[in-house]
């Protein structure tokens, strides 16, 4: 009797299939992956006369549907076998996410080695760092030394931005 | 004769002794730090080789491989963490028997029985790369598509993850070869119009991103986590009464290792698993296992390290990659205009032993720092990651923007951290989309010439015993898990 209420509770606490992280991440490849599958018809098409054994859209339309049908048996086979659920993303994971964006808009728009920097210092600082000696070494002294390692040794060009056009100039 | 010459050829070269020295020390510090290792070390150091000849560049990234691998006991002996995927199987006995007081001991035979895996695979490797290269010598396209088809399929059976997902990972690192121009007809695909993409995506960005950034984006959520450190006084070399216990299982799982290691796609991973089970079954001890016992360490560490020798045969008789580490090799023998196959032993049999002599070295260089810097290693696992992972970022950054000197780069590099992430928060292995991006390009390459050379009919593939041979190998590679779960079902 026992067995039986608990199942029946197991199941009521078990969240609709649609919530799920196996729904979820398995949609989204077989959303993804159908997307890709339509650009794929709008790749050029070759002449006979220059077709090297099949035409340059044959073999990704081939691995898309693999990549399905693949996806589809394991969306099966999670209803049999529900995946563990993980556990909630921390805060300081998406931080160091929207530190990538940050990243990316400083070295686009301002300076590639300030955006390290800003970038070392920010992850670094929410990560749980607070001396400051060790914040400046991370995001000062240590991209600096960096950059210029691969600007003497390697003879790397970084792109022009505020701080290396004054090096560079 | 001569062939030993050009293998002791390293030792006279002051310029390969210092870059062994710095490769073999890069190399465990890699293994040593929980996350890094030799696979991503490798993709960061690829851009520094480009100042290097090519011999010494590959020397560079083999000494990182077999110290790396190493490397990896050291964590996992001391913080139950394995510094590589490779040491999984170590913290299951070095760990329990390190919280014994006998750290020292666990160290010592993680130590030897690495050493005499490696040395063991690279005799395996110096007889069997040329004969497998000569083998190659009767392939043709249609030989080369199914090999390449074989080495996709042994995806299925890597460790970690399941077989189905590891194949869709494979499936999308092929995908992400097919990225820009086609390479036979010019026409673009995938590109969505940007002209950065015609040239498609290059190995660096993908490999840095999907190990070194996803790696820093999976720390940034284990901020909390608190290992215990167990102090290491010295590392002991192992007594009579151990070798006694142990040499069978090293010696057993040094050919097991140096075994898998050759079946293209399959690595030290799967050799240290295999092979601690395998020490495990011939045991007198078997209920000892996972509570401390030194045949246990002994199976997983002659395994993993034997798995690297094994992987360069494929790699350099046939092109194919023998793990994801060989994969970040092989590209390096391509950004330095080497082409692995059956010509370069031909060709330069000279550049293939020094490789080979080298790998032998190190394998010496890592058992002596290990022995005896093993205390200082382990110290470095200290550093905060508060600290390590924004300096990896700096320099993922700047080696990734230095080979094509392409923020484009960057900014793939970047979006498959995210996508490795979670790639590996939901069980897909990361192994195979590196193994798939470098394939990609052959798999495709050789089925269009096939077929080219075919009239179009795909049932000649079958007409060519060495390809049919591939594809039935390939049948087994693909079923093969499915038995092995249903045998592990019904135990």
């Amino acid at each position: 009797m026992n067995n039986v209420q608990n199942k029946k509770r197991a199941n009521k606490s078990r969240s609709p299939f649609f919530f799920t992280d196996s729904f979820k991440v398995l949609s989204l490849i077989i959303i993804i992956s159908s997307i890709l599958l339509i650009v794929t018809f709008t790749f050029d098409i070759v002449p006979p006369i220059l077709n090297r054994g099949i035409q340059p859209a044959t073999f990704p339309k081939a691995l898309l549907v693999l990549i399905i049908f693949l996806t589809l048996i394991v969306y099966f086979l999670s209803l049999k076998i529900p995946w563990k659920k993980e556990k909630k993303l921390p805060k300081q994971f998406f931080i160091t996410l929207y530190n990538f964006i940050l990243f990316i808009i400083i070295a686009k728009t301002l300076d590639f080695l300030l955006a390290i920097s800003v970038l070392s210092f920010l992850v670094s600082y929410f990560w749980g760092e607070r001396r400051i000696i060790y914040l400046l070494l991370v995001s000062i002294l240590f991209p600096i030394i960096v950059f210029i390692f691969f600007e003497t040794i390697l003879g790397l060009r970084f792109p022009p931005g505020i701080i290396t056009n004054i090096y560079y100039n | 004769m001569e062939n030993l010459y050009l293998m002791m050829a390293p030792l006279f070269s002051s310029k390969l002794l210092i870059v062994l020295f710095f490769g073999t020390l890069f190399g465990l510090i890699l293994g040593v730090l929980p996350g890094l290792g030799p696979t991503t070390g490798g993709a960061l150091i690829l851009p520094f080789t480009m100042t290097l000849d090519p011999l010494s560049a590959i020397v560079l990234l083999t000494s990182i491989y077999c110290a790396g691998t190493y490397g990896g006991a050291i964590t996992a002996v001391l913080i139950n963490t394995p510094g590589t995927p490779a040491a999984a199987a170590t913290c299951l006995d070095g760990y329990p028997l390190a919280q014994k007081g006998e750290a020292g001991r666990a160290l010592g035979m993680a130590t030897v029985s690495s050493t005499i895996g490696g040395i063991f695979s690279v005799v395996v490797l110096v007889f069997f790369a040329p004969l497998l290269a000569q083998l190659a010598y009767e392939f043709g396209q249609p030989e080369y598509f199914a090999l390449a088809i074989f080495g996709l399929t042994m995806l299925a059976s890597i460790g970690d993850g399941s077989p189905i997902k590891n194949l869709i990972a494979g499936a999308f690192g092929i995908l992400i070869s097919t990225i820009g121009k086609d390479f036979m007809t010019s026409i673009d695909r995938f590109t969505f119009g940007i002209n950065e993409l015609s040239e498609g995506i290059g190995f660096i960005p993908v490999v840095v991103g999907l190990f070194a950034i996803s790696e820093m984006l999976t720390q940034s959520t284990l901020l909390n986590q608190v290992f215990k450190r167990i102090t290491l006084k010295a590392v002991k070399l192992p007594s009579i009464d151990d070798y006694k216990k142990t040499w069978k299982t090293i010696l057993r799982s040094s050919g097991i290792g140096s075994f898998i290691g050759v079946l293209p796609a399959e690595g030290g991973t799967v050799a240290s698993l295999i092979g601690y089970a395998e020490a495990k079954r011939w045991s007198k001890k078997p209920e000892d296992f996972g509570k401390g016992s030194i045949e246990g360490i002994a199976g997983a560490e002659a395994a993993n390290n034997a798995a690297t020798g094994g992987a360069m045969v494929p790699t350099l008789a046939l092109g194919i990659p023998g793990s994801a580490t060989t994969a970040v090799i092989l590209t390096g023998l391509i950004i330095h205009g080497v082409r692995p196959g059956p010509d370069l032993f031909r060709e330069q049999p000279e550049f293939l032993y020094g490789i080979f002599g080298s790998m032998l070295i190190a394998n010496i260089m890592f058992f002596v720092f290990g022995f005896f810097g093993a205390k200082i290693f382990a110290r470095i696992t200290l550093v905060s990651n508060k600290l390590l992972w924004p300096m990896i970022f700096a320099v993922s950054v700047c080696g990734t923007y230095s080979l094509n000197q392409s923020l484009i780069d960057v900014w793939i590099m970047l979006l498959f951290g995210v996508i490795g992430f979670f790639m590996r928060r939901y069980g897909f292995s990361l192994v195979p989309v590196i193994i798939g991006l470098i394939l990609g390009e052959l798999v495709e390459g050789t089925l269009r010439q096939s077929l080219v050379i075919f009239e179009g009919n795909w049932l000649m593939f079958f007409t060519r015993p060495i390809a049919l041979t591939f594809f039935i190998l390939s049948f087994i590679a693909l079923i093969f898990p499915l038995i092995k779960r249903k045998k592990i079902k019904n135990d």
